[in-house]
């Protein structure tokens, strides 16, 4: 009997330390069934980052960096830079690159720099127990934000991907969720085109994932993904915010 | 190769070329801008890779990933972005990765000044970083010796699997002088498949290997660092360098100085020995791992009266003196920081004075 449903080469079996209704599980996976389908695990390296995704090496099995908090974007610079023959990813969180390390992913974004960036965001920090991050909504209860975000005096969630879609620099810009099975198959794609732009040394590529954090925002599992779907989605749109031309552009030659 | 005439800080980005160092990655700051300037257009012309990164934060994660990557890599910056670059020398340290970092010091602290300093001492020698971590310290006194020592750092990396620092003044970087490139000091990067992360087919691997500096396990973050504390130790024992000056005949003065401030004393020293008065110098070249010994036993001959530690600082590398000489002569600090630079007529004033307090001179 054909085999039609396997664990991916680039997944270990160690079981996550991640909470119950956490979806860093389901990203991950995406990501090494792409790099298993790509065949690319022998030439890639994965950068993580400071948050809860800084054991992911634990999970993906490839070459792994570990990085300091927010500065992926630069180490995987330095390694594409050095190893243009290597597919580099980061896989940050938003309070990884959306607060501590938001200077390197613009700058990186911005030279079209040719590597991917997975950013899981989750509206939280969540390893540290639950404090508000740039992309932490309206009124949104956290353990420093214990009255609800105040915007008057924090100001609103920072959106990431239209941020960084807003660079001239050409790039691969989108952002999906996981929360359903029909949005995991569309995730699915992006972040295979993402890896598959790297690999025609096309330009940047980033696929921004919105995820959940059931434990920190005080929710079962089931709420968490409504609450995303009421509350986050329309605030953070899915879809593509920017592909990279067709022709490469004069200023790129 | 025949002498050409070079600015230090061109030289620097010259010595790491031929050593065998393709990669540099960079922010600019005075004193030391002159070799991200050189290597620009030089990298381009030797198929290397030179980047002008947004901030020296960055530029230090781009050092980490490229030395984790297993290449040869290497920044240059100055006291002020020194101090941005020291917590990825941390990580470095603690993911035990080679790579070379060139401090052209300027005055301190704050934003200072942009005139020469030994004001990072302390810094580079003992507090380059958060934990329990060390930078290999060399300290050159002239433009020949900063490319030698450019060029012995990368295999010195290699050899220790740890930072190591250029240590010089705004003045080694801006001063010109004639400098050599010798062939002998030319190395090939050693074997890093057992550690770098290069890609599994690349070094024919069915394993993955990792960097990394988080042991979340207290048993396991111990281990890491006696290795760590092992390596420096065994850069004690197998690297320290030193230069012993006029010490065979009877001083009774003992100068220490490294750097810019060891060439002003060598002068005043040939002064002095002129008027008959006979002054040895030891001028630390590794400032970590430190020459101990050497300044011990300078300080301890028997006609020796006094050691005088003559520093571009507020008095930084007087306490590894006196570490040294362990109370067995007294030990005076002269110094002055902010960009000028002692003089000869100073020195032998200090020399002068200091012989005076004792009886039998």
């Amino acid at each position: 009997m054909a085999k039609t449903f396997q664990k991916p080469q680039a997944l270990s079996s160690t079981p996550t330390h991640y909470c119950p209704g956490c979806t860093h599980g389901v990203i991950h996976r995406l990501v090494a069934e792409t790099i298993d389908e790509l065949a690319i695990r022998g030439r890639t390296v994965g950068i993580a980052p400071v948050g809860c995704a800084v054991l992911a090496y634990n999970y993906i099995d490839c070459d792994f960096q570990e990085a300091a908090h927010g500065r992926a974007p630069a180490m995987a610079t330095g390694i594409k830079r050095v190893r243009p023959d290597l597919i580099v990813f980061t896989y940050q969180g938003d309070g990884d690159l959306a607060s501590i390390g938001m200077g390197e992913i613009v700058h990186a974004a911005n030279r079209g720099e040719k590597f991917t960036t997975i950013f899981v965001n989750n509206a939280i920090y969540g390893m540290t127990g639950g404090q508000m991050a740039p992309t932490t909504m309206p009124g949104q209860r956290t353990t420093t934000s214990p009255f609800g975000r105040k915007t008057a005096e924090v100001g609103m969630p920072i959106r990431v991907a239209e941020l960084l879609g807003s660079l001239v620099t050409p790039a691969f810009i989108t952002r999906q969720t996981v929360i359903r099975p029909k949005y995991i198959q569309k995730t699915k794609k992006a972040i295979r085109q993402a890896f598959t732009y790297q690999m025609e040394n096309r330009c940047f590529s980033f696929v921004e994932v919105v995820s959940t954090c059931p434990t920190n925002w005080g929710m079962t599992p089931q709420e968490a993904i409504q609450w995303t779907e009421d509350v986050l989605l329309p605030y953070y749109p899915l879809g593509d915010v920017k592909t990279p031309p067709e022709e490469e552009p004069a200023h790129a030659k | 190769m025949s002498k050409v005439l070079m600015k230090g800080n061109e030289a620097i980005a010259e010595a790491a070329i031929r050593a065998g160092c393709l990669n540099y990655f960079a922010y600019p700051i005075t004193p030391q801008s002159e070799v991200a300037e050189y290597l620009a257009w030089r990298m381009q012309e030797v198929n290397g890779v030179f980047l002008q990164g947004e901030s020296e934060v960055a530029v230090s994660y781009m050092i980490f990933g490229a030395a984790g990557a297993g290449v040869r890599v290497f920044t240059t910056s100055s006291s002020p972005g020194i101090s941005l670059m020291s917590e990825a020398i941390s990580y470095l340290c603690g993911a035990q990765l080679p790579a070379v970092f060139v401090n052209i010091m300027r005055g301190g602290p704050g934003l200072g000044g942009i005139l020469p300093s030994q004001g990072d001492y302390l810094q580079a020698t003992k507090g380059i970083g958060h934990g329990d971590c060390r930078l290999f310290v060399m300290a050159p006194e002239g433009v020949q010796e900063a490319a030698e020592m450019v060029m012995r750092a990368f295999p010195l990396a290699e050899k220790y699997r740890n930072p190591v620092m250029i240590l010089g003044d705004g003045l080694i970087g801006q001063m010109m002088e004639p400098v050599e490139f010798p062939d002998h000091l030319k190395s090939v990067p050693s074997n890093k498949n057992t550690w770098a992360t290069n890609g599994m087919d690349h070094r024919k691997s069915k394993t993955r290997n990792l960097v990394r500096s988080l042991f979340l396990d207290s048993q396991i973050l111990n281990n890491n660092n006696l290795i760590l504390r092992d390596k420096y130790e065994r850069m004690k024992k197998e690297d320290v360098c030193f230069e012993a000056y006029n010490t065979e005949g009877d001083y009774r003065i003992l100068i220490v100085a490294y750097g810019t401030m060891s060439r002003v004393c060598k002068t005043a020293i040939a002064t002095l020995k002129e008027q008959g008065i006979d002054v040895g110098l030891i001028r630390p070249q590794t400032l970590f791992p430190y020459p101990e010994a050497a300044v011990r036993e300078a300080a301890r001959k028997e006609s020796c009266r006094h050691v005088l530690c003559i520093e571009m600082s507020m008095g930084q590398m007087v306490e590894d003196v006196e570490r040294s000489v362990l109370g067995a002569r007294p030990v005076k600090w002269y110094g002055k920081c902010g960009g000028d630079v002692p003089t000869p007529e100073e020195i032998i004033e200090l020399v002068k004075s200091t012989l005076a307090l004792h009886k039998s001179y």
